[in-house]
């Protein structure tokens, strides 16, 4: 650490988070009355932003840098890298929206106080998910991450959409959190070890098999939590069911949480060239879920009416995507820390683009203009600022140019082919020119259609401020991204070349 | 700088536009559409450069900044004007203010909104025609599509939603196969090019540096990205037969939104011809130049038996804008000094004839509440002034000397009756030359019949002479033409100057 300050600096996202949603618990002690919906949002929000800062502020001034100065704390069982913070900004920003968005979406909610300490907890657990240097830390932070979700998505519990997709989300969880625990025991007996570096360091003389099975099986929680295939099926009714702030708040960071799994786990523990020694050829795998993902998400959101449905298989999609990210690394592969790098520099891209376009469904939600492409017609005229910042969300999670998400693809795509993973990028060309028809369908249905009847409109009586301010600042983003990727795409690049 | 300056003011207004209150929107969006315009006289007067801007010529006004690099070749904001580019840019400019006059007096829902989106437009089409790295073009070039698609889909005529979406689609679909064209010259260029920079890749192909890529040789490569541009452009031109969203678009769009497609974004899928397919590439055109020559001249006849064919006023001119651009094709692919001199000219005439005709017939809708040929006749009584700008105009589509049409079909007959590269050049000349009489043939019945004679029309609107602020723009443009056609060397020389060296093969001197 520079300036003298302890290592322990280095986990101060993590801490912050924590502190935040102590905070929170304790706000709501003091002040149990109907006016702690804004102290809790206004708390939740600067803890949230704090931590970005501090994520920021650790990445700028160099107190970790990818070439040496990752941080090993508690008998290397954490490690703060430059990939981490960046991971824990995505984490962090996609909070902060959330919780902002999540004022007014609660406004008239019995008890919206628990939601925000939730969130900020398994926003905490993600931090600890980003620095596990462990496979025990890395499974006790998963599961800091699964269990408030569990709760956030049945948050609505008079709904009963709501409680269904929580019982859901929670019996898919609860299976792959023991697969992917049984996968650690067979990784821990095959090497003896926790620690990453230790077990990729480890002898597996005699052992591959089991080891295979472990690294199979962990593969198995990441496509949980990444919401790919085959442990995909929760995604599209848990983000249906839920209130739409924590559909958002799961599809983008907790989506993000799992990659930063994928990512260093399957690097560090398992580096590319034991594993093509020991034909254990885990990027074959992900490059066949990332195939498969890519293509059911994107078919599958093709054929959707409802908006929010529409918005959960594009997840999917789009998990397939940065999936590609562990999918196209071979062994001395020219281009193996542009492509990780390119796919975190998607993440948060897509951080900002789908987190705002589930909280525009939010804003719906909240004038209770109903779910379907059909009952989004013309809302254009009555909150054109909103319906802008949506167009802005749908061309730019379609990749169209002027946006971050053009960007952010193309490099991924690029990163592949100079790899050798033509038939990848290709794949994903020809998924994101799918997802240009479903995506450009609410544009068309906000901007071009007539609404069903002249009353229709009606609905949007208020003009929920918080939301608006959360649904702009992320429309910003996705702009602001394009001229501001240079900085993002070299951060992560750096980040994740350190890895290799 | 003041390139950037130019877009910043455009950029800048728009939002400010979008802002403002609906009823002086207008006025405030036409005022902000000056500052680029008296800029961009300001860039023409100062402008010395020579030579083609990717063939190692000087460059005017650039900047070159680095945006970012990934897996080892940079992106940067890198802009910069030619003697091609400078004449579009100006005209971007110059229509822009015009067409945002046109739209006063039909306008009338959601101005400000309206306003924003042309501006905005402007700032990404002076991008298109400045930029010089492929990512910063392409981002401008995808960025035009988004505010003409709301144009079209919120201000347009009753079938406003299938004309927007059918242009979204085509033009979109056409993106992708020329991006797709163009990376694989990128990725077979490997580790000779560092950057996007378009100067930087036209001559690395011209040094023979493109390889064998994913076990392609690089001839066939080139073929593929050759015609994967090519295609991806055509539609944009439009060139036969890809040319089916135009007529719908235009008949669709507001006479503002026709003027700045017929006018600007017709001449970006040329222009990017030009510098992609036949500055890079001009092997390859060389070996399809019958094909080519073939399709230009296809598209002016049948563009123009197609206008012959139609009732609606504004079909015609949509109609007759493929046969133009038909003549475009043929004076690029002669590879003579006068025959993509020529094109180039036709490029910046068309877009003032064009934008002329859609205002006119503009004008004479917003009257008349009707555009059928059949429906109308002896406008010239009611309306003197709009009528004879129209005659006028028509009669420079037509090819009338003195006038900008003239000069521009001229220069591209001369170049390619001589033209070296492409066999039995006499022949597609004389074969496009007869297209000039199908377009008086379908310009004279179609304004016979609606201009002259004595006034008839069924309706209950009082029709009468024009607003000024509706007459001013067509007479400005009148003047343009005409000064354009009698002086064709204020532009002309320049134009020469950059395409001379796309024509003498290609010479790497930078």
């Amino acid at each position: 650490m520079v300036n003298g300050l302890p290592a322990v600096t280095a986990l101060l996202p993590a801490l912050l988070f924590a502190a935040t949603g102590l905070t929170l618990l304790l706000v709501d002690t003091i002040r149990p009355d109907a006016r702690s919906n804004t102290s809790m949002a206004v708390v939740g929000a600067i803890g949230s932003l704090a931590a970005l800062a501090a994520s920021v502020w650790l990445t700028a001034s160099g107190a970790v840098n990818p070439d040496s100065g990752a941080v090993l704390l508690f008998a290397d069982a954490i490690k703060v890298d430059t990939m981490a913070l960046f991971f824990t900004a995505i984490f962090a920003s996609v909070t902060a929206l959330v919780l902002v968005a999540a004022h007014d979406y609660f406004h008239d909610h019995d008890n919206p106080a628990a939601f925000y300490s939730l969130v900020t907890f398994a926003a905490t657990g993600m931090a600890i998910l980003a620095v596990a240097n462990s496979l025990a830390v890395v499974f006790v932070a998963l599961e800091m991450v699964s269990l408030p979700s569990y709760v956030l998505v049945a948050y609505l519990k008079q709904n009963r959409g709501s409680v269904e997709a929580g019982l859901k989300y929670f019996l898919v969880g609860a299976l792959s959190s023991a697969i992917f625990l049984f996968g650690i025991s067979l990784v821990y007996a095959a090497t003896g070890s926790l620690i990453l570096s230790d077990i990729a360091s480890a002898s597996i003389e005699g052992l591959t098999g089991v080891l295979g099975v472990g690294i199979v099986m962990m593969i198995g929680g990441v496509a949980f939590k990444t919401a790919s295939v085959p442990f995909h099926f929760w995604a599209p009714e848990a983000y249906e069911g839920a209130p739409a702030p924590v559909s958002a708040f799961l599809s983008s960071a907790s989506k993000a949480a799992g990659f930063v799994v994928a990512f260093r786990v399957f690097t560090e523990a398992f580096p590319i060239e034991m594993a093509v020694a020991a034909n254990i050829d885990w990027m074959l795998a992900f490059a066949i879920l990332a195939a498969v993902t890519m293509t059911l998400g994107n078919f599958a959101a093709a054929v959707q009416e409802e908006v929010k449905r529409m918005l959960a298989y594009s997840s999917i999609g789009h998990a397939g995507y940065a999936l590609i990210g562990v999918a196209a690394l071979t062994v001395d592969g020219p281009a193996n820390g542009t492509v990780m790098g390119a796919a975190m520099a998607h993440l948060l891209v897509y951080g900002f683009m789908n987190t705002g376009a589930f909280l525009f469904v939010a804003m719906a939600e909240r004038w209770g203009v109903g779910r379907t492409f059909a009952d989004y017609a013309g809302l254009w005229r009555r909150a054109p600022v909103a319906s802008v910042a949506m167009a802005v969300f749908m061309f730019s999670l379609a990749g169209l140019p002027p946006f971050a998400g053009f960007f952010s693809k193309y490099f991924l795509f690029q990163a592949a082919i100079d790899n050798g993973f033509l038939w990848l990028a290709g794949l994903g060309a020809i998924n994101s020119v799918v997802s240009l028809y479903y995506y450009s369908r609410v544009v068309k249905a906000l901007f071009l259609d007539d609404p069903a009847s002249p009353s229709a409109l009606d609905a949007i009586d208020v003009r929920p401020t918080a939301l608006y301010a959360a649904v702009v600042f992320a429309a910003v983003a996705t702009v602001l991204l394009l001229p501001g990727f240079g900085p993002v795409i070299e951060t992560a690049e750096a980040a994740a070349s350190a890895l290799f | 700088m003041i390139l950037e300056a130019l877009m910043a003011a455009a950029f800048v207004g728009a939002l400010t536009v979008f802002l403002a209150p609906d009823e002086w929107a207008g006025r405030l969006a036409f005022a902000i559409s000056l500052i680029p315009f008296a800029g961009s006289l300001s860039l023409w007067s100062g402008f010395e450069a020579g030579g083609n801007a990717l063939l190692g010529g000087e460059i005017a006004y650039a900047t070159r900044i680095e945006w970012l690099e990934v897996g080892g070749r940079s992106v940067s904001w890198f802009v910069g004007l030619d003697g091609i580019s400078l004449p579009l840019f100006v005209l971007t400019t110059f229509l822009v203010p015009l067409a945002i006059l046109s739209a006063w007096t039909p306008v009338d829902t959601r101005q400000s909104q309206f306003y924003g989106l042309m501006l905005f437009m402007e700032a990404n089409l002076l991008g298109v025609f400045a930029a010089l790295d492929f990512f910063l073009w392409f981002v401008f070039w995808e960025a035009v599509l988004v505010p003409m698609y709301f144009l079209i889909g919120i201000w347009g005529g009753p079938r406003r939603k299938y004309a927007a979406i059918k242009f979204f689609v085509y033009t979109n679909a056409a993106s992708l196969l020329m991006f797709i064209g163009f990376m694989s010259l990128v990725f077979a260029l490997g580790d000779s090019v560092s950057s996007f920079a378009l100067p930087e890749i036209a001559q690395a192909i011209a040094a023979g540096d493109l390889s064998a890529w994913f076990g392609i040789p690089p001839d066939r490569i080139a073929m593929v990205a050759f015609l994967a541009m090519f295609l991806g452009f055509a539609v944009k031109v439009p060139i036969v037969p890809f040319h089916t969203w135009l007529p719908d678009a235009h008949v669709q769009a507001p006479t503002p939104a026709s003027v700045l497609l017929a006018g600007v974004l017709l001449k970006m899928g040329t222009y990017a011809l030009l510098r992609f397919n036949f500055t890079m590439l001009p092997e390859q055109a060389s070996i399809l130049a019958v094909p080519i020559a073939a399709v230009a001249v296809v598209s002016v006849i049948y563009g123009a038996m197609l206008a012959l064919a139609q009732k609606d006023l504004k079909r015609i001119v949509a109609y007759s804008s493929v046969s133009s651009m038909g003549y475009v094709i043929l004076g690029l692919i002669v590879f003579t000094e006068y025959g993509i001199g020529g094109a180039t000219f036709q490029m910046v005439a068309h877009g003032l004839i064009s934008g002329l005709m859609f205002m006119a017939v503009g004008v004479i809708y917003n009257a008349t509440h009707t555009r059928m040929v059949g429906d109308m006749a002896g406008m010239a009584d009611r309306m003197p002034v709009t009528v004879g700008i129209l005659v006028a105009g028509a009669f420079g589509y037509m090819g009338l000397p003195l006038m900008a049409g003239f000069a521009g079909e001229f220069f591209i007959f001369v170049g390619s009756l001589s033209a070296p590269a492409l066999p039995y050049a006499p022949a597609f000349t004389a074969l496009a030359m007869f297209g000039i009489v199908i377009v008086a043939g379908y310009l004279l019945s179609a304004m016979q019949s609606t201009l002259f004679g004595p006034f008839e029309l069924e309706t209950d609107y009082d029709v009468g002479p024009a607003a000024f602020h509706d007459v001013a723009p067509l007479a400005v443009l009148l003047a343009a033409i005409i000064v354009l056609g009698v002086a064709p060397d204020i532009f002309f020389e320049m134009i020469r100057d950059a395409a001379l060296p796309v024509v003498e093969g290609v010479t790497v001197d930078g």
